[in-house]
């Protein structure tokens, strides 16, 4: 009984309060909209709730685990997750145009999804070991390592989560100390590549200017988000319609479940990529600024805990884990309210789905766990 | 020691400046969306919420009409009528229980509806169209019509509703459709199908209904529509036009249906009769049965309890779903096996005794009557057990397993129906599988004994032996047994056939089968079951049969003594006119005793039905 007890205390010491609090609070948030979204409770509000109980159980246990055991498995866990990845390509299954899913007969698993987890993982070990030795081979080596399952992503086609694998690597070895020097070249490319974009519009986006790396309905995707009017009933659809949904919220919105974009079924994809349009339908600007303020709550939350991290492993990890968060939110925002173009990123926490569920509940899990390590060595010393 | 110290310190430091850098990142991207959800929600609203409010398409399903089922006639078993019905918009329709007191003054509502409306709101959007009341009379109609206005938000609507003229009559082969459920949802979900169910709210949930869902639903049209603020379409902008569901016409004939139904005089069992050419379906009872009707628009809480916990177990699809042991109506095949397997000469004799000894096991004839020399004809005629109990020692389990395999026996007929069941043939390799324990396992000698008389292991059903009976009067070709005759076009009223070739032809003797015949012919003219068939004007082939389902231990079986459900099965298997037979039938009739007495009867009323013509003369030649 006094075991049971003290097992339970221990349990609970594993949880960062802080950081489960935000998470807490933001997928009762989540549900609440999925209700609205949904319109009444019909199957997938049930199921969504069933998720959450999954999801806050893995977190916990992933939370209970050592870091240090966690870094030791790395290598593997990245092994597999490629592994897998190669193997979607060969045995995948295709719907909707796209290769993504791979059945192992007893469960259908999406491997892009563990690679957002493995990823970060495997850099955060690998710069650990490194630590005293780091050298200018060392990053590239770990770019590499960014590479390959980005290209493996890219190809299925999964844009959203190849460009979520590939800016959680980047952030990876930027926080694992690339040179300033290296990083600002970096930058100005980005700057120009997007400068270059907006300034060449006109030419770019006519039929048959060849897009070397992507596809054409990634083509269409960028394009659309130029100029939305061009395809109104199309492509444009969902930019057009998501931004009217969340600009006649007006400071106020409309009220719960009172949002005629969404109920009546103008929102496309509302319960799932598009569901922050919904939200900010009924509960306007204050309650989007609210929920911004909440996810950066979050984000500053797993900063506090990459500063206080005791070694190399737990700050890259926690940081880039901190990043994936912010990118979600950022990309999946910005689509809903016509600034970056469509790509297929769930909106953690508010989009329905499982899967995406588990890989947010394994990285809060992660950052507890090495909250709650880097306390104890505290404690320590 | 200090070095080290001020080392990690500095790394530390870094890091720490790294990570500013990404804070402020973070913050100015944030900053970023905060500031263009400013412009959208607050500079743009006003023209953003005039466009949500205003100049909208909205893509609405045309749902298919639902295709009829008739039988092969031409009687209508499922249609679809035109109904008035009352939905409420949640959104339109303010405080509820309020509107609803007034409503109630001028269209009666009843306790159940309003219950069942309040339960339907609780999970339906605020848009949402929720089914109030149907079926208004045209004097509600037009009651409601002239009050309207008072009704804000309660829509007055001509609905197509589905019902089933016949009733209780072949319920079980026509099944019914309900309100699409959870279940159903992903299901459709799964066979990407969801999109074709847009605006439909019922779906097949049992026999043909469910089986031929895809035939019968049809596919799903589109309209789009300009709406206004509150949903309600302006005018059309573009329209698909659904495609409704085709008709099914049935192999059924509702008259030998209705004749079979009735013959069963209230006692539990289950017929089916087939056209042995075919494998056409000709009737198919399942007594007791049931209203398919109460489960069109979701059945009350009542009459599901009284269906559902009624000892009778009137949902039951006896003739696919209930497996018995077919006792002596098993012989025929048994002694066709033995012809083919070169066992038995139709001629070779065997003493009778009364009963068969097998160690120190004594098996006994029904009633311990001993009928002397016995051969293979004169076994059938008097339904001697000890013959077959005296096969046992020929014939291994498995050969006879593979024997009656292709009969069908133990095997889904493959008839267009969901939940059939393979019942049990048994073999070696089938009591490894059933029993866990080793000294289970292992098949014993004795147990072939009685599944020679169809007892023991085996359990059938009666669309098996049905089956088996029509592959038998047709001389072995086995034709997939089958429902619907033919797939209608609902508009031009042309008719596609379903009919296919033989699956399969089962290796037997003309002779061989003749003698079988011969002897099952002998039966109804002097056997087991000459009373039932007295003055038949055409030649029946049949057997009786009594199937035990308890064991007396060597006693006397008295009816009177036994309890009601633990009282023999009554069987009847047969086919007519025997030497070119049109309808081939089993029966089952739930502990009714003796099958010469309850199920013999009941065959000859479906032959006379059949073969007959309405003033009781021989017809000439009925194939329609």
């Amino acid at each position: 009984m006094i075991g049971l007890f003290n097992l339970l205390i221990r349990g609970m010491k594993a949880i960062d309060w802080p950081l489960f609090l935000i998470a807490a609070l933001l997928s009762g948030v989540g549900l609440l909209v999925m209700q609205s979204a949904v319109g009444g409770t019909d199957w997938r509000y049930a199921v969504q709730s069933q998720y959450l109980v999954i999801a806050f159980f893995i977190m916990w246990g992933v939370a209970i685990v050592p870091p240090h055991w966690l870094a030791k498995m790395a290598p593997l866990f990245y092994g597999v997750s490629l592994v897998l990845l190669v193997g979607v390509v060969f045995f995948g299954e295709t719907s909707k145009g796209a290769t993504r899913w791979l059945d192992l007969g007893f469960v259908r698993i999406q491997p892009s999804e563990i690679m957002k987890i493995a990823l970060p993982l495997l850099l955060a070990w690998y710069f650990q070991r490194r630590e005293q030795r780091l050298m200018g081979l060392d990053f590239v080596v770990a770019f590499v390592l960014v590479v390959i399952p980005f290209l493996l992503i890219v190809r299925q086609p999964d844009l959203g989560t190849a460009l979520l694998v590939g800016t959680a690597g980047l952030c990876a070895i930027y926080f694992a100390g690339l040179s300033f020097k290296l990083l600002v070249p970096l930058a100005v490319i980005a700057v120009v590549g997007i400068g270059s974009v907006l300034l060449f519009e006109e030419t770019l986006c006519l039929p048959n200017t060849d897009w070397v790396l992507l596809h054409e309905y990634q083509k269409g995707r960028v394009c659309t988000l130029l100029d939305p009017t061009q395809d109104p009933l199309g492509r444009g659809f969902h930019t057009i319609q998501s931004t009217i949904a969340v600009g006649s919220g007006g400071l106020y919105g409309r009220g719960f479940m009172a949002g005629t974009q969404g109920q009546l079924d103008f929102i496309p994809e509302r319960t799932t990529d598009f569901i922050f349009a919904v939200f900010a339908e009924e509960f306007g600007l204050y309650g989007a600024l609210t929920l911004l303020f909440l996810f950066a709550l979050l984000i500053i939350r797993g900063f506090v805990i990459a500063i206080r991290a005791t070694d190399t492993f737990g700050r890259v990890l926690a940081s880039s884990l901190s990043m994936v968060f912010f990118i979600y939110v950022f990309v999946n925002i910005g689509m809903v309210i016509g600034i970056l173009p469509v790509v297929g990123v769930p909106l953690p926490f508010f989009s329905y789905g499982g899967t995406a569920l588990v890989t947010l509940a394994v990285a809060v899990g992660l950052l507890m766990g090495i909250s709650r390590h880097s306390v104890r060595i505290a404690a320590n010393q | 020691m200090f070095d080290f110290k001020s080392a990690t310190q500095r790394q530390r430091s870094l890091f720490g400046l790294r990570v500013w850098i990404a804070a402020l990142v973070v913050l100015l991207a944030f900053g970023l969306l905060g500031a263009r959800l400013w412009v959208l929600q607050v500079q743009k609203h006003e023209g953003l919420l005039k466009r949500a409010d205003s100049n909208r398409t909205a893509v609405l399903p045309l749902p298919p009409r639902r295709g009829d089922i008739l039988d092969r006639n031409g009687v209508v078993l499922a249609r679809n009528y035109l109904s008035y019905t009352l939905d409420v918009v949640p959104a339109e329709a303010g405080k509820i229980d309020p509107l609803l007191k007034n409503l109630n003054q001028v269209v009666p509502l009843s306790e159940y509806q309003v219950k069942r409306f309040k339960r339907r709101l609780a999970d339906a959007g605020r848009f949402s169209l929720v089914p109030l009341r149907r079926d208004l009379s045209d004097t509600e109609a037009a009651f409601f019509a002239a009050q309207a206005f008072r009704f804000p938000g309660v829509q007055l609507k001509a609905r197509w509703v589905r019902q089933y003229p016949q009733g209780l009559s072949a319920a079980h082969v026509v099944g019914y459709v309900g309100r699409i459920s959870e279940a159903d949802v992903q299901a459709l979900d799964a066979n990407h199908e969801l999109g074709n169910y847009r605006g439909t709210d019922i779906i097949g949930k049992k026999g043909v209904e469910k089986s031929w869902e895809q035939v019968l639903h049809g596919v799903t049209g589109i309209e789009s529509v300009e709406v206004t603020a509150r949903g309600k379409p302006m005018r059309t902008l573009h329209r698909i036009d659904p495609a409704p569901g085709e008709d099914l016409v049935l192999s059924i004939d509702m008259r030998l249906q209705r004749i079979a139904e009735q013959a069963f005089k209230g006692q539990r069992g289950a017929l089916v009769a087939l056209d042995p050419q075919t494998g056409e379906v000709l009737a198919f009872v399942s007594a007791p049965s049931f209203d398919p009707n109460l489960f069109v628009d979701g059945i009350d809480h009542d009459s599901w309890r009284e269906l559902n916990e009624s000892e009778n177990f009137p949902l039951i699809n006896r003739p696919v779903y209930g497996t018995y042991p077919i006792g002596s109506t098993f012989k025929p095949f048994i002694a066709l096996a033995a012809m083919t397997m070169g066992k038995r000469d139709a001629k070779t004799r065997i003493y009778d005794p009364g009963y068969f000894e097998m160690g120190k096991t004594r098996f006994r004839n029904a009633g311990s009557v001993p009928y002397g020399n016995v051969d293979m004809h004169k076994s059938l005629v008097v339904s001697s057990d000890t013959y077959y109990y005296s096969l046992a020692t020929d014939i291994t389990i498995d050969a006879l397993h593979d024997f009656m395999k292709p009969f069908g026996f133990g095997q889904k007929t493959g008839i267009d129906l969901d939940t059939e069941r393979t019942g049990v043939l048994p073999s070696t390799d089938w009591k490894k599988k059933a029993f866990k324990e080793r000294v289970q396992q292992r098949w014993f000698p004795g147990e072939t004994v009685s599944v020679l008389i169809g007892q023991g292991y085996s359990a059938f059903t009666i669309m098996q032996l049905a089956q088996a009976t029509a592959v038998l009067a047709n001389g072995g070709d086995y034709h997939t047994p089958h429902l619907v005759k033919a797939i209608q076009n609902t508009a031009l009223k042309t008719q596609r056939p379903t009919r296919q070739e033989p699956s399969h032809r089962i290796a037997l003797k003309r002779e061989h089968v003749r003698e079988v015949t011969e002897a099952l012919e002998q039966v109804t003219l002097t056997g087991t079951a000459r009373r039932a068939f007295s003055g038949v004007q055409y030649p029946v082939a049949g057997k009786t049969g009594t199937a035990q389902l308890f064991n007396l231990k060597g006693s006397k079986y008295k009816k009177e003594d036994v309890d009601e459900r633990l009282r023999d099965h009554s069987l009847f298997m047969g086919f007519a006119p025997s030497r070119a037979p049109t309808i081939a039938l089993a029966i089952l009739v739930e502990n009714a005793g003796w099958g010469s007495e309850v199920a013999a009867p009941i065959a000859r009323e479906v032959f006379d039905a059949w073969i007959l013509r309405d003033d009781g003369a021989l017809a000439q030649s009925r194939t329609p």
